[in-house]
C-alpha cells in the first residue's frame, strides 16, 4: 500500500486502536461507551487520548450498553458528531436503541467487535450478531484488516453524515483477529484527517413552511420522537428506505475520495473481486477471511487453477445487482460465512446473494459454508480444501442435494 | 369519510412533528361544563395552575375558559377556595 | 442549612401570563393530574427560553405527542422508555463538547420527564448512572402508582393492596402483596445536589422545589404524586384532593435532601403533622375513596389489611421524621 497525495504516518498498532486513531481523527464531539471485550482497547485507547487532551471529545463513561447508544443518541439529537463501540451482549442489549436510532436520522457511528452471542459466553470472533443487527436501518461495512477498520470508520463519518443519507454507520471488524492482532497500519495526519471527516451538519427539515435544524435547540425547538399511529408509521418507514438507497452512490463516491487521499481503494466500495472474471470457482466472504482466503487464491492460480475471490464489503445496502453482475456467469460459488443460525437454508450472506442471483437466466451453483464460530481459527488449509471440493463440482456438475456445509468442526 | 393524509415524501423526515396541539380541539370530549359566579370570583387564579389543559388563562385583567379544550373534569369546580364554578350539563 | 439566594416564590398573578409551554390539545384523559404537574414544571423553569426536555414512554409523552401533533413548545425528545436520562446525559456532553469548541454559545437547561414505571422500575439504571456522573439535570419523576399508560399494571411504585391488572384481587390474594418502593430515598442515597419528594395538590412547594432543582449544578431528582382516576378509581375531580389527602394522612410526605449539607429537611406542608399528630389523618380517609382499594371496606371491612396498610404508613413517617431529624 503506497500513500498517494497525503503524507502518512505508518504505526504498528492493533485493530481497536486503529479504531480508536480513527474515532481521534474524526473530531468527534461525543463519545459514550461502555467497555466489553474485545471492544475494551477501543475505549481504553481513547480515554488516553481524552485524559492527554488530544481530542475536545466529550467521553461519557456510560453504566451499560443500552445506556451508551442512547447517550450517543441524545448527543447526536443535540447536534453533535457522535461515535461508540461495542460487541456481542452489548450491541444485543443496545439492540432497540439500534433501531430507533436510525429511525431518527442521527449519523451515529459505532464501532463493532465482531464477537459471539452468549451462550455459551465466548469472548472471540465471529459474525452472527452483526448479522443480527441488518434489519435495524444501518449502513454496514466489513473490516479485513486494521488498516482498513482506521480507513472504514473514518469514511463512515462522511457516509453517515452525507446530507441525502443522514443514516448511522457499523463498522465490524473481526474479534480478536483483527481487533488484538498487532498490524502496519498508515494513519493520515490528523490535519488531513480533519479536512476529509470536517465539521457535521445536522440534516435541515422543513416545518410549516419554515427551514429548520433536526437538532434540539431552543432557538428553534421541535419534538423529536413523537407517538406514530397506524396513520403515519408505514409511511416513516418508507422515508428510510429511501435514506438508504440514497446511500448507494454515496458509499461509491467516499471510497473514491479516500482513494485520492491516501491511495487505497475498496474496489467500488462494496465489493472487491479478485480474478472473478474469468474464474470456475469464487469464494464470496467478509471481514479477515477475505484475506486469507485470497491468500490462498493467489496461491492456486499461479499453481494454474481459475479460482477468484469476492470480498464483501458493504453489506447494506447490500450491492444485489452488482453481485448478481460479478457472479453471473462463474460456474460455482462457495459463500463462507461466520453466522449461526438454526432452522434456516443457511444464513444472512447465503440467503442475500442467492436473492440477488434468484432473477439471473443462468445462476451460478451456491454452497454456504458455516465456521470460525466462536473464535475457532479459520486457517488458509480450510479454503484449500473448499476451492477443491468447488472446482470439483464445476468439473463434475455434481451439485451436493445439502447446500450448507459445516467446517472447522469436529462432528 | 377519511381525509386524504400526505405521502412519506411530503412530511419531514425523522418523524418528528408538524403541527400543535392546540389544532386539536379537545372540547368536544366534555359531557359538563364550568361555569363561574364572576361575582363570588376572587380572581385567585388556584382553578388557572390545576387546570390540566391549560383551558383556563388569565389577560391581567380577568379569567377566561377556554371551551376549545376543557374536557370538563372538573378540578377547577372542586379545587375552587369559594365554590365559585359549577359544572352544568353541557 | 447554609444561606442561599433568596428563594423563588410563585405568586400566580405574576406567572399567569407566562406562555404555556405544555398547550392545550394534548390527549391525556380529563382530570389528569399528570397534565397539571407539567405545566407546574414549565412554568417554574429559570429558563423557559432555554430549556430541552428528555422524556420516557409513559402517558405523558405519549398523550402529548400523538403524531403529527406536539404540546410541547421546548425542544423535546423522547425515544424509548428506560434510557430518558442517559439520552440527557448526551444532550448535556453535546453541548458541553460544542461549547468547548466554540460551535454553541451556551449550555441549555436539561429536564427529564418519566412516570413511575421508568422512574421506580425500568429506568433506574440510567438514573443512576446519570447521578453519579453528575451530569446537570432536574429529573421529575410523576407518580401514579403504576404503569398506567400500558392499562394499569402494577410498578414498584404500587402500594400494598392496590388493585392494578397484574395485581388482581381475587379470592386468595388481596391485591399487590408488597409495599411502595421508596425510590425517593434510593435517589437520595446517591448524594444528588437536591432530591424532594412532592404533590401535585401542593403546587408552590412542587414549583419551588423545581425552581431550587433546576438551579442547582448538578444532579437533582423530585418525586412528585400525580393520583390517575383511571385506575385508582376516583371522581375525576378529585384529583387534587387526593394528591392534598396522601400528604395529610403523611402517606407521602414531602421532604428534601440538599447535597451540600447532606441533611434532609420535612417541607412545610409536612411539618404540621410533627407539630400537632392528632392533625395526622387516618389512612383510610385516602384508600376509602378509591375504587382500586375497594376490597378493603367492601362486602366485608378488612381491619386487618387496613390496619397493616396504616402500619406501614406509620412506620415510613416516624422514618422520615428520624431522617429530617424531626
Amino acid at each position: 500500500m503506497k500513500p498517494m497525495s497525503a503524507k502518512q504516518i505508518l504505526m504498528g498498532i492493533n485493530g481497536d486502536e486503529a479504531v480508536a486513531y480513527a474515532a481521534k481523527h474524526a473530531l468527534v464531539d461525543v463519545c459514550a461507551a461502555y467497555p466489553i471485550t474485545p471492544q475494551t482497547i477501543i475505549v481504553e485507547k481513547f480515554a488516553e487520548f481524552v485524559a492527554n487532551g488530544e481530542v475536545e471529545t466529550e467521553f461519557v463513561r456510560v453504566e451499560s450498553e443500552h445506556s451508551a447508544l442512547s447517550a450517543c443518541l441524545g448527543a447526536s439529537a443535540a447536534g453533535a458528531r457522535t461515535f461508540t463501540a461495542s460487541a456481542a451482549n452489548g450491541i444485543e442489549l443496545m439492540h432497540e436503541v439500534i433501531f430507533l436510532t436510525s429511525s431518527i436520522r442521527q449519523p451515529v457511528v459505532m464501532a463493532v467487535a465482531d464477537r459471539s452471542p452468549s451462550g455459551p459466553i465466548n469472548i472471540h470472533g465471529d459474525q452472527t450478531v452483526s448479522l443480527a443487527q441488518r434489519d435495524t436501518g444501518w449502513i454496514m461495512m466489513y473490516c479485513e484488516n486494521s488498516q482498513e477498520a482506521y480507513d472504514s470508520t473514518l469514511q463512515a463519518f462522511r457516509i453517515g453524515e452525507h446530507p441525502d443519507v443522514q443514516l448511522p454507520v457499523m463498522t465490524m471488524l473481526d474479534g480478536f483477529v483483527l481487533t488484538h492482532t498487532l498490524e502496519n497500519v498508515y494513519l493520515l495526519k490528523e490535519a488531513d484527517a480533519h479536512k476529509f471527516v470536517g465539521r457535521r451538519q445536522p440534516m435541515m427539515i422543513t416545518i410549516d413552511g419554515k427551514q429548520v435544524p433536526l437538532k434540539l435547540d431552543p432557538k428553534t425547538p421541535i419534538t423529536i420522537g413523537p407517538l406514530q399511529l397506524f396513520d403515519y408509521y408505514m409511511e416513516s418507514k418508507l422515508q428510510h428506505s429511501e435514506a438508504m438507497e440514497k446511500a448507494r452512490p454515496v458509499v461509491t463516491q467516499i471510497n473514491n475520495e479516500w482513494a485520492q487521499l491516501t491511495g487505497r481503494k475498496y474496489g467500488d466500495g462494496y465489493l472487491q473481486p479478485f480474478k472473478v472474471t474469468d474464474a470456475d470457482a469464487v469464494i464470496l466472504t467478509t471481514g479477515s477471511s477475505a484475506g486469507t482466503a485470497r491468500f490462498v487464491a493467489r496461491q492456486l492460480r499461479a499453481q494454474g487453477k481459475k479460482v477468484g475471490l469476492l470480498k464483501l464489503r458493504t453489506f447494506r445496502p447490500f450491492p444485489d445487482k452488482k453481485i448478481a453482475k460479478l457472479l453471473a456467469d462463474v460456474p460455482v460459488v462457495g459463500i463462507f460465512e461466520r453466522t449461526h443460525t438454526t432452522g434456516s437454508l443457511g444464513g444472512p450472506i447465503f440467503n442475500e446473494v442467492r436473492s440477488a442471483l434468484y432473477d439471473l437466466d443462468t445462476r451460478p451453483t451456491i454452497l454456504g459454508y458455516y465456521g470460525g464460530l466462536g473464535g475457532r481459527d479459520v486457517t488458509p488449509d480450510h479454503f484449500r480444501t473448499i476451492y477443491k471440493e468447488l472446482l470439483k463440482i464445476k468439473d463434475t456438475g455434481k451439485s451436493p442435494r445439502n447446500p450448507i456445509k459445516y467446517i472447522t468442526v469436529r462432528k | 369519510m377519511t381525509k386524504k393524509l400526505p405521502g412519506f415524501k411530503d412530511i419531514p423526515p425523522a418523524g418528528v412533528t408538524w403541527k400543535s396541539a392546540t389544532e386539536y380541539k379537545t372540547g368536544d370530549w366534555r359531557s359538563k361544563r364550568p361555569v363561574r359566579d364572576e361575582e363570588k370570583c376572587t380572581r385567585c387564579l388556584i382553578c388557572w395552575i390545576f387546570c390540566p389543559d391549560a383551558a383556563i388563562s388569565w389577560d391581567g385583567k380577568d379569567i377566561h375558559f377556554d371551551m376549545n379544550y376543557c374536557k370538563g373534569c372538573g378540578i377547577c369546580a372542586e379545587e375552587c377556595p369559594v365554590n365559585c364554578i359549577k359544572m352544568e350539563d353541557e | 442549612m447554609t444561606q442561599e439566594s433568596p428563594q423563588w416564590r410563585p405568586k400566580l398573578k405574576d406567572i399567569a401570563d407566562q406562555e404555556e409551554l405544555f398547550t392545550s390539545g394534548q390527549r391525556l384523559c380529563a382530570g389528569c393530574p399528570a397534565g397539571s404537574m407539567a405545566r407546574m414544571a414549565m412554568h417554574a423553569l429559570p429558563r423557559p427560553k432555554n430549556t430541552i426536555v428528555s422524556q420516557a414512554t409513559g402517558c405523558l409523552e405519549v398523550a402529548s405527542t400523538i403524531y403529527p401533533y406536539t404540546a410541547w413548545r421546548v425542544p423535546w425528545m423522547h425515544s424509548l422508555f428506560e434510557n430518558a436520562p442517559a439520552n440527557a446525559s448526551g444532550i448535556e456532553a453535546a453541548y458541553k463538547a460544542r461549547k468547548r469548541q466554540g460551535l454553541e454559545d451556551d449550555i441549555p437547561d436539561l429536564l427529564v420527564f418519566s412516570g413511575d414505571g421508568s422512574g421506580f422500575d425500568i429506568g433506574v439504571q440510567a438514573a443512576s448512572g446519570a447521578i453519579e456522573r453528575r451530569h446537570n439535570f432536574l429529573y421529575i419523576i410523576y407518580d401514579n402508582q403504576a404503569y398506567q399508560n400500558t392499562g394499569i399494571q402494577r410498578s414498584g411504585a404500587t402500594p400494598k393492596y392496590a388493585w392494578t391488572t397484574t395485581s388482581e384481587v381475587g379470592k386468595v390474594v388481596p391485591g399487590k402483596p408488597t409495599w411502595k418502593k421508596p425510590i425517593a430515598l434510593v435517589y437520595a442515597a446517591h448524594d444528588p445536589e437536591y432530591c424532594a419528594t412532592a404533590s401535585v395538590y401542593h403546587w408552590r412547594d412542587f414549583m419551588m422545589k423545581v425552581r431550587k432543582g433546576m438551579e442547582k449544578q448538578g444532579p437533582a431528582v423530585i418525586v412528585v404524586l400525580a393520583p390517575c382516576h383511571r385506575n385508582w378509581r376516583y371522581p375525576e375531580e378529585l384529583g387534587m384532593k387526593m394528591a392534598k389527602l396522601a400528604v395529610e394522612t403523611c402517606f407521602n410526605p414531602l421532604w428534601e435532601y440538599d447535597g451540600e449539607t447532606r441533611t434532609y429537611t420535612m417541607s412545610t406542608s409536612s411539618m404540621q403533622y410533627v407539630k400537632d399528630p392528632s392533625k395526622k389523618k387516618p389512612i383510610e380517609e385516602w384508600l376509602e375513596p378509591q375504587g382500586r382499594f375497594r376490597h378493603l371496606f367492601r362486602p366485608t371491612r378488612r381491619d386487618d389489611l387496613i390496619q397493616d396498610f396504616q402500619n406501614l404508613v406509620d412506620e415510613d413517617w416516624e422514618f422520615i421524621k428520624r431522617l429530617t431529624e424531626m
